[in-house]
């Protein structure tokens, strides 16, 4: 039988240097690569469907992604779905976050309470990336619509834009 | 508000090197030249919104890559900024190789001091173009 490569998912985040909640994106990405779904998942800069090569922008159309973003202007979302294919879900940490801004620290050096929020994004996004592999073995690999996730920040999958 | 330089670091997810970029911008904005200088995110660029474009076509950009893709010189470039300066991690670390960075989400202190000498390098050509920056 022929050896088949590894699915994966792609996960794109924001830059966020402007806000703590970008920063939160960032390493939640890193520890989700890194710790919980090491081998699972795989990443890419944003800037690179522009900067890069064609390689470069069949990223979103190689792999199901997840957009993780830090607030609602959604440029990794956006960015990705112009240059590359549509996540198939997306992460806003503004909304999924139950604290105010401040109280996350700053894009450079998040709290306490910015560093639990990177602990959360990562869950969530964890629990995306199992799901996304899980629908790669059905037939229709977009998995369903889940509002309840969505109204906590978590946009699922096929969902229309709202 | 006074007027202030952009400053485009790498997004840096992938290398320490990205990591360094984004940090010697914190160092500029927040530390050496705060009244003159702003990060404009890359992201931001990404999407090349009409307000974004405006803005940097009044202000000249430097642009600071963690690798030799140089994303960020190529993007602001890309959406109509005019890179008055393109530096590269890799050049500062050439100067200065016993500041090796190591660690993406978490930079050892051998990458801050890198970060910083960075910096300080870019106040330098911050100063330089500030009389230039028109987005006051």
């Amino acid at each position: 039988m022929a050896d088949l490569p590894p699915k994966k998912v792609g996960l794109i985040s924001c830059s966020g240097e402007e806000m703590p909640e970008g920063t939160i994106s960032r390493l939640a990405v890193r520890k989700v690569m890194e710790t919980m779904q090491k081998g699972k998942t795989a990443t890419i800069c944003l800037p690179l469907f522009l900067a890069g090569g064609e390689g470069d922008r069949a990223f979103a159309r190689a792999y199901p992604t997840i957009a993780i973003d830090g607030c609602e202007k959604r440029c990794a979302a956006r960015g990705t779905e112009r240059y590359s294919g549509k996540p198939a879900a997306g992460i806003v940490v503004s909304a999924l976050s139950p604290h105010a801004r401040e109280e996350l620290g700053t894009a450079r050096r998040l709290s306490a309470c910015g560093r639990d929020m990177v602990m959360a994004t990562a869950t969530a996004m964890s629990q995306l990336v199992d799901r996304l592999l899980e629908s790669s073995h059905e037939t229709e690999n977009r998995p369903r619509e889940n509002s309840e996730m969505a109204a906590a920040g978590i946009s699922g999958m096929n969902q229309e834009e709202k | 508000m006074n007027p202030k330089a952009f400053i485009v670091p790498c997004s840096g997810i992938g290398k320490a090197y990205g990591s360094v970029a984004r940090e010697s911008a914190f160092c500029v904005t927040e530390d050496l030249r705060p009244e003159t200088s702003r990060i404009m995110p890359l992201s931001l660029l990404v999407l090349g919104e009409e307000e974004t474009r405006e803005a940097l076509a009044r202000t000249p950009v430097i642009a600071v890559d963690g690798c030799k893709l140089s994303c960020a010189a190529k993007v602001a470039a890309e959406m109509g900024g005019e890179v008055r300066h393109a530096l590269q991690v890799l050049d500062t670390f050439r100067r200065h190789p016993e500041w090796k960075p190591e660690g993406i989400s978490e930079l050892n202190e051998a990458g801050h001091q890198l970060a910083r000498a960075l910096g300080e390098e870019v106040a330098l050509l911050v100063d330089e173009i500030k009389d230039e920056v028109k987005n006051g």
